[in-house]
C-alpha cells in the first residue's frame, strides 16, 4: 500500500502546474465557452499549445508523437488539468480514432491521418450510434457495399457530436448481415466533404448545438479508407470502449466543480445567512463528496492495476456509473443553489444586469449533463455488463 | 503507486483465511457466540500462538509493530468468518490505549500478557446518557492522596464478561460534555466496588454495564496525563474505525458472494432467479457499494499510514460509507434470499446483525456525517 508520489513525479506535477498557469488563460477560458466557430477556434488554439509542449497526445506511441508517460504521470496531468478548469481535448480524433489507426491501420493510413490529427488540421467525429442502434450498438444498419475500389455507404448516424465542425467521420458500417451481428461490421474513415453526406442539426435541451444526425446517400468511400479487414470492425472498436468508460468518470473534474460550488455556497445567502451554513446543503455536499473521495481511490486502484499490466479490470463500468451519478448530483446542487435564476436565459452581455450569472451555466450543465448516464453505454447497460462479466450472472 | 500487501502482510492475511476455513464454520461460530463469555478461549490461545495478538504493539514490548495495513489485512478476513473472539476489544482498544499511553510501567506489566493470551481487556467509554458523544462523561474520579476514587456507571462495555481489566474514562475536571478534564484509568474488574452486569448484543458479543462505587485506583494507573484523556480516546477510536471498516468490508464481500451464489441455484418460474434483470441490477448495486467501501478503506489506511493531515475527515467518511453501504448490502442480501433470509438457520441474518452493530459502534452514519460536515465545511 503506497500512494505517495516519487520526487520525479512531484517535479512533473510542478511542471504541469507551471504550464497550465502560463497557458490556460482567462481569455481562452471565456472564448472556449463561446458558441460555434469561436469555440472551435479557441479549442484549436488550446490544443496547439498542448501540442507545442508535446502533451496533446501523450498516450500515443512515441514514434507518432506520444509522451511516453507512466500511468501515474498521465493521472497527474489529467488531475491538474481538471483542477485548473482546462477542458479535455476533443477526443474523437486524438483519443478515439487515432488508437484505432495506429493499432490496426496500414502504414499509409498512419502517415496520412496521424500528423494531421496532432496538428489539429483535421477534426473528427464518431459515427457509431444510429436511430435503431443505441446501447445495442451491434444492431447498426448503415450499409456499405463494395463497388470496384469503393464502398457505397447508405444509412444514417445519430447523436454525432461536433459533426458540424468535422472534416472526417469514423464509422461502423454493416458489410455482412448473414452471420452473428458483431461479425459483419467494418470500420471506415469517411471524408465529410464526400458527395451524398448531409449533416442535420439536433437542438438539445441545453439550448446548444453539439449533436447532429449524419445521413449517407450513396456516399463513395475508397477501400483504402478501411481499417484492417472487412467485417472485423467490431474488434477494433471494442478495444476503445473500456478506455471511454474510464475517462467518462471525470473524478478530478467533479472535485473542481465541488470546490467551486462551495465558494458559491459561501456567497449566496438565505435569510441573511450564507447557504454554506445550511445543514441540508451540507449533508448533500458531504453525500457527494464522500462518494467522490471513494471513487478517487477506485480510479487509483484501476490505474495501479493498469500499471501492473493487468488492464483496467472490472472497475471500469463502476467508474462510469458512479462517476456520472456524482456529476449529476453536483449539477443538481448548482441548480438548487441558483433557485429562480436556474431558469434565466442570458448571454454574456446582460449577465451582470440580471445577476446570479452562474444560474445560466448551471442549467446548461444540468441539461446537457443528462447525457452522461446515457452515452458510452447507458448506466443500465453498464450494470448488465457488470452482472454478466464481473458477477457471472 | 500500488495497493498491494507486502509478502509478510499477505502471509498474515492468509493465516486468518486458513483459520476461518479450517476452524470457523458457521456452526462452530454459533456455538462460540452462544457460550458464557461470548467466544471460545481455545481460539484465543490459537490467536496467541499464531502471533495475531501482538500485531499493533511496538517491538520493544514484544509486539509485531504492525500498522493500519496489517490490521486491515487481518480484520477483513475476520469479517468474512464472522469471528466473535474479542480481538478489537482486547488487542486494539484495551491494548491500543496502553500502547499509546506512554505509561511504561503499565505497558511492561500488561502488554506481554495480552500477547501471550492470558489477559483480556475492554474499554469502558460509554454511559447511559452519552449516546455517541465520547466526551459526555459523568463518572467522577476524585483525587485522594496517591489514589483516585471513582464513582459512576459505564455501559455496553465490550468483552464485558471476560475482561480482567478495563480502561475507564472518568471526569477529573470540567463540565459533563467537555473534552478537557477526562482521565483514563486502568482498573481490575474484580477490584472492590466494581459491579458487573453482563448481557448479550444481537451480534453475539457479550458486553457489560459496570457500576463503580468508591473504586480506589492508584495514581500510577492513569493512562496518559490527568485531564488529558480525550485525545488518546480519539486516536484509538480512529484506529479502531479502520479495523471495523475492514471487518465490515469482509462481511459485505461475503454477503454479496453468498447472495450471487444463492440466486444462481434458486429456481422460480422454471429458471434460476439470477437470470432476472431486476435482481441482477440489485446485485450490481451491492457489488458497487462494496467496491466503494473498499476504496474508502484504502484511502483511510493510506491516510493513517502516512499521518495525513486530513486523517480525521477520511475516518469519518469511512464510517459513513460502511454504515450506509453496509445497510444497503445487508438489506439486499436478505431481500434476495427471500423467506430464507428471515431464518435464524441461515448465516445471512447473522452477518447483517454484525454490520448493524458495526454501524452503531463509535457513532452511526448520520453522526459521523455531522462530524464530517463540521471538519469540512465549518470554516
Amino acid at each position: 500500500m503506497d500512494i505517495t508520489f516519487s520526487a520525479e513525479e512531484l517535479a512533473f506535477r510542478d511542471q504541469v502546474r507551471a504550464f497550465l498557469s502560463e497557458n490556460w488563460t482567462d481569455n481562452l477560458a471565456t472564448r472556449i465557452r463561446g458558441d460555434n466557430q469561436e469555440f472551435k477556434a479557441a479549442q484549436i488554439e488550446w490544443q496547439n499549445k498542448l501540442n507545442d509542449q508535446g502533451w496533446l497526445a501523450p498516450g500515443w506511441p512515441v514514434e507518432h508523437g506520444g509522451a511516453d508517460w507512466s500511468v501515474t504521470e498521465n493521472f497527474i496531468f489529467e488531475t491538474e488539468r481538471s483542477l485548473a478548469g482546462a477542458p479535455d481535448v476533443v477526443p474523437f480524433g486524438l483519443k478515439m480514432v487515432a488508437p484505432v489507426i495506429y493499432g490496426f491501420g496500414s502504414e499509409e493510413q498512419k502517415k496520412r491521418f496521424l500528423p494531421r490529427i496532432l496538428k489539429n488540421e483535421d477534426w473528427w467525429c464518431q459515427g457509431y450510434s444510429e436511430p435503431g442502434a443505441g446501447s445495442d450498438l451491434a444492431a447498426l444498419k448503415t450499409k456499405a457495399e463494395l463497388d470496384g475500389d469503393d464502398y457505397i455507404v447508405n444509412g444514417a448516424k445519430v447523436w454525432t457530436t461536433y459533426a458540424q465542425y468535422s472534416d472526417w467521420i469514423f464509422c461502423l458500417v454493416r458489410t455482412d448481415s448473414s452471420g452473428k451481428r458483431q461479425d459483419g461490421i467494418t470500420f471506415l474513415l469517411i471524408d465529410m466533404k464526400s458527395p451524398g453526406i448531409t449533416v442535420n442539426k439536433i437542438s438539445s435541451i441545453d439550448d446548444h448545438h453539439s449533436l447532429n444526425e449524419v445521413v449517407f446517400d450513396n456516399v463513395r468511400v475508397p477501400v483504402a479508407n478501411r481499417i484492417g479487414e472487412q467485417d472485423k470492425g467490431w474488434t477494433y472498436a471494442k478495444a476503445l470502449l473500456a478506455h471511454e468508460r474510464t475517462s467518462i468518470a471525470a473524478v478530478a473534474d467533479s472535485k473542481r466543480r465541488l470546490r467551486d460550488l462551495r465558494k458559491l455556497l459561501a456567497q449566496e445567502v438565505s435569510g441573511g445567512r450564507p447557504l454554506s451554513e445550511d445543514t441540508q446543503f451540507q449533508n448533500r455536499l458531504s453525500n457527494t463528496e464522500i462518494e467522490l473521495m471513494a471513487l478517487e481511490y477506485t480510479e487509483l486502484r484501476v490505474l495501479a492495476s493498469t500499471a501492473d499490466g493487468k488492464g483496467p479490470g472490472v472497475e471500469s463500468s463502476l467508474l462510469k456509473i458512479k462517476g456520472t451519478e456524482i456529476q449529476q448530483a453536483i449539477q443538481q446542487m448548482y441548480m438548487d443553489l441558483a433557485g429562480y435564476y436556474s431558469g434565466v436565459i442570458h448571454g454574456e452581455e446582460n449577465a451582470e444586469t440580471i445577476g446570479h450569472a452562474f444560474g445560466h451555466d448551471a442549467r446548461k450543465a444540468y441539461m446537457y449533463g443528462r447525457a452522461a448516464t446515457i452515452y458510452g453505454g447507458s448506466n443500465e447497460v453498464q450494470k448488465n455488463i457488470t452482472a454478466k462479466y464481473v458477477l457471472g450472472l | 503507486m500500488n495497493f498491494n500487501l507486502s509478502e509478510e502482510q499477505n502471509m498474515l492475511k492468509y493465516s486468518v483465511t486458513r483459520f476461518v476455513q479450517d476452524q470457523y464454520d458457521f456452526e462452530s461460530r454459533r456455538a462460540n457466540a452462544a457460550s458464557e463469555l461470548g467466544f471460545n478461549p481455545k481460539n484465543w490461545q490459537t490467536f496467541a500462538d499464531l502471533g495475531w495478538l501482538s500485531i499493533p504493539f511496538d517491538e520493544a514490548h514484544g509486539g509485531f509493530g504492525g500498522g493500519a495495513t496489517d490490521v486491515m489485512a487481518v480484520m477483513e478476513e475476520m469479517g468474512k468468518g464472522l469471528v466473535v473472539e474479542p480481538f478489537i476489544a482486547t488487542v486494539l482498544m484495551f491494548g491500543g490505549l496502553l500502547n499509546k499511553s506512554g505509561n511504561a510501567a503499565l505497558q511492561e506489566a500488561n502488554i506481554e500478557k495480552i500477547i501471550d493470551g492470558s489477559l483480556q481487556g475492554g474499554f469502558a467509554y460509554l454511559e447511559r446518557q452519552s449516546r455517541f458523544e465520547l466526551a459526555d462523561v459523568k463518572t467522577q474520579a476524585k483525587r485522594d492522596g496517591n489514589e483516585f476514587v471513582l464513582n459512576g456507571e459505564k455501559t455496553v462495555v465490550s468483552n464485558g464478561a471476560a475482561a480482567n481489566k478495563v480502561v475507564v474514562s472518568a471526569r477529573t475536571s470540567g463540565e459533563q460534555c467537555d473534552e478537557a478534564g477526562i482521565t483514563l484509568f486502568l482498573i481490575d474488574t474484580d477490584a472492590p466496588g466494581v459491579e458487573r452486569t453482563t448481557y448479550r448484543l444481537m451480534d453475539g458479543q457479550v458486553v457489560a454495564n459496570i457500576k463503580l462505587t468508591d473504586v480506589r485506583v492508584a495514581a500510577d494507573h492513569v493512562l496518559g496525563d490527568v485531564d488529558q484523556g480525550y485525545p488518546l480516546i480519539e486516536a484509538i477510536v480512529s484506529d479502531v474505525i479502520i479495523a471495523l471498516g475492514a471487518e465490515a468490508l469482509g462481511i459485505m464481500q461475503k454477503l454479496t458472494t453468498t447472495t450471487i451464489e444463492y440466486t444462481k441455484t434458486r429456481q422460480q418460474f422454471g429458471v434460476a432467479i439470477s437470470s432476472f434483470q431486476a435482481l441482477q441490477h440489485r446485485m450490481v448495486d451491492m457489488f458497487m457499494a462494496g467496491e466503494q467501501a473498499k476504496s474508502m478503506l484504502y484511502r483511510a489506511v493510506c491516510a493513517a499510514e502516512s499521518g495525513a493531515e486530513d486523517l480525521a475527515k477520511n475516518i469519518a467518511a469511512l464510517k459513513v460509507m460502511i454504515g450506509r453501504n453496509g445497510k444497503l448490502i445487508g438489506d439486499e442480501a436478505i431481500q434476495l434470499h427471500g423467506g430464507m433470509g428471515l431464518t435464524d438457520e441461515l448465516d445471512v441474518g447473522h452477518y447483517v446483525k454484525r454490520l448493524m452493530m458495526i454501524n452503531t459502534t463509535f457513532g452511526d452514519a448520520d453522526f459521523q456525517q455531522k462530524k464530517f460536515n463540521k471538519l469540512s465545511y465549518s470554516d
